[in-house]
């Protein structure tokens, strides 16, 4: 084999080496077995996207390919649970939430296993592959399924935790990851609540709500905008369902504004679950919900759809001093 | 590869199938319609003949093939069963009854409000039942799953799936049947109920599944075929494949039967995938299905 041309060229096999954050998957299930944790773990064809790889090569015996038939894998990973072992089960987050729909529905939801859905690449993260590949509904669809918990990790460490602390976790849950290219906000030692959000800072000119790939440009928007003097909270809300609706009343008790940030469709995902909270106790402050408006995203490389979508630290900054401004006028009348 | 058994063996295990127990299926298999009859009458509309023509084929899985325990629905050893023809299940409830998995006064809740039986089956509320199922199409990959478990757990309980013919047109099995296939799960037997007949009309007429066989043969599966009421055929068929100890593919079963079998003019009508019987036309449907003995 001779040298690479460029420092820039690879192969595909080489992506995990790439995508830092996903990392933490294979190496979060490989510390499972580890502890003596029965668990199985299968993917559709992505085992180097996903960085599952690495797992398969530990432990051949506890993997299963199932080539490019993801209903097939998540009605096959139900029926790995009713036999005791524990089914993690990977691909990309469009496929497995879109395609799989209803077999996560009827056959793990509403038959109560203990199956991890791993969505990965969520979002936009897949760039100029286009909308087929991306997944801006997933956290709709999934939070509307009864039974099912939904988590989206903000880094690889986020989601290490996650995995770890899932093996307690009886109920069935899909997993929203990035791409593994997520800059780490935690350290590799955190500890994994579901249900129970992070509140990173409190403030009471507004708050940045994120989940996910976002948390970490909305800490650096808050760094931005404190510097202009303004108050600003942060809240990781890492689990979608259940809503750690205590987190998002008392916050509403003490800013003045609220802003929701999700690599998503800004309906029916974090945004909605945030609005339906606020709706049901009827009062509170204004919620500004940020994302994807309801629209299929341009072809671009993804971190040129961030900045075109203002889900970069700039975009979410600019998006908040805008809000703030509306607030103001508000505030005249 | 398949190692099939010779004829003398074969012969052996069939002499096993005393007369005693070849009447005790076939009593069984009426006690199935009889009680689809009772049941349906009380949710005023089902699938009696759904029900109909797999009534041996349960009977057979239930009282000869597999492997379970009185009272014990959750005994880990179990063979397990699965329905991607989930509307049959009005036919496997008073037989998960009669296994002592709940209480036979359940039955006669059956759609009731609050009730745990519905048209399709549900693991989460009734004992027994090993997969939930209804949507068609699914029921396979739940029992590749399962079939991969026992791999995983080493236990070494079979997976039967009872697949509808009309099911052949959904995508997912033919995943299901590729990857049992690959993955060698020899535990894994598939009963296709060929009645030949599902909601719109002939199965045939509307996406022909032909030559059914040699596809899924072509899908690396050993595949047989079978006269899904004659109970002592079923039932040698079985007792041979569990006697396969060596056998490194998956199992298909193609079971040709008769949709509504033993009531003729649901026979001979289509119209009957869901229907009700009123009174007098119930006396006479259980008349008949007594003067046949089941399916004799």
């Amino acid at each position: 084999m001779s040298a690479p041309v460029s420092p820039d060229t690879w192969q595909y096999r080489q992506i995990n080496a790439r995508a830092p954050g996903l990392s933490y998957l294979s190496n979060g299930l490989i510390d499972l077995v580890a502890d003596g944790h029965k668990i199985a773990v299968g993917t559709a064809d992505l085992q180097y996207s996903n960085g599952l790889s690495r797992f398969a090569e530990k432990h051949p015996e506890l993997f299963i390919q199932f080539g490019i038939s993801e209903q097939n894998m998540v009605s096959a990973a139900a029926g790995i649970a009713t036999t005791g072992s524990m089914p993690f089960v990977a691909t990309f987050a469009s496929f497995l939430a879109l395609l799989c729909c209803e077999q996560i529905r009827m056959d793990v939801a509403y038959s109560a296993l203990p199956v991890r859905l791993i969505g990965h690449h969520a979002g936009i993260s897949l760039g100029f592959y286009g909308t087929s590949h991306h997944a801006t509904e997933d956290l709709a669809i999934t939070r509307s399924i009864a039974d099912l918990t939904v988590v989206a990790p903000a880094d690889g460490p986020q989601l290490a935790a996650a995995i770890r602390a899932s093996i307690h976790h009886p109920q069935p849950i899909y997993f929203r990851i990035g791409r593994g290219q997520e800059p780490n906000v935690y350290p590799d030692d955190m500890v994994f609540e579901f249900g129970k959000a992070i509140v990173h800072a409190q403030g009471h000119d507004l708050t940045l709500i994120a989940t996910g790939s976002m948390v970490h440009p909305t800490l650096a928007a808050a760094q931005a905008l404190r510097a202009s003097g303004l108050s600003v909270g942060v809240i990781d809300m890492h689990t979608i369902k259940p809503l750690d609706r205590e987190a998002v009343l008392t916050v509403a008790r003490h800013t003045e504004l609220l802003i929701t940030v999700e690599e998503h469709n800004v309906l029916g995902g974090l945004g909605g679950a945030v609005a339906e909270v606020l709706a049901d106790v009827g009062h509170g402050p204004r919620l500004v919900r940020h994302g994807i408006y309801d629209e299929y995203s341009l072809i671009a490389p993804p971190t040129h759809l961030y900045r075109h979508y203002r889900l970069d630290a700039e975009g979410i900054e600019a998006v908040a001093r805008e809000a703030l401004v509306q607030e103001d006028k508000q505030n005249v009348r | 590869m398949s190692i099939a058994h010779s004829d003398q063996s074969v012969d052996a295990l069939a002499s096993e199938l005393s007369p005693e127990l070849i009447s005790h299926l076939n009593e069984r298999a009426l006690f199935v319609r009889l009680e689809t009859i009772r049941l349906i009458s009380i949710a005023k509309v089902g699938h009696y003949t759904s029900v109909f023509s797999c009534a041996e084929i349960f009977s057979v899985l239930y009282y000869d093939a597999m492997r379970l325990r009185h009272g014990e629905p959750k005994w880990e050893g179990r063979d397990r069963f699965l329905m991607g023809k989930g509307h049959a299940a009005v036919g496997l409830y008073p037989i998960l009854a009669d296994w002592g998995f709940f209480d036979r006064s359940v039955l006669d809740g059956y759609t009731r409000l609050g009730n745990p039986l519905g048209d399709h089956p549900d693991m989460r509320k009734v004992a027994g039942v090993d997969f939930s199922s209804g949507s068609i199409g699914h029921a396979l990959s739940g029992g590749f799953g399962m079939a991969m478990g026992a791999r995983l757990q080493n236990l070494a309980f079979d997976v039967y799936v009872l697949l509808g013919d009309g099911e052949m047109h959904e995508g997912q099995v033919w995943e299901a049947a590729l990857a049992a296939a690959h993955y060698k799960t020899s535990n894994l037997i598939a009963i296709v109920d060929r009645n030949g007949y599902q909601l719109d009309g002939k199965v045939d007429d509307i996406i022909g599944i032909e030559p059914l066989a040699d596809k899924w043969r072509a899908f690396g599966w050993d595949v047989h075929e079978v006269d899904g009421h004659d109970v002592a055929a079923v039932a040698r068929l079985l007792r041979q494949l569990k006697a396969e100890t060596h056998r490194e593919k998956p199992v298909c079963v193609i079971a040709l039967t008769v949709k509504g079998k033993g009531i003729e003019y649901m026979e001979t009508e289509p119209g009957w995938h869901l229907g009700w019987l009123a009174e007098e036309d119930e006396k006479l449907a259980i008349e008949e299905i007594k003067a046949h003995g089941g399916a004799q």
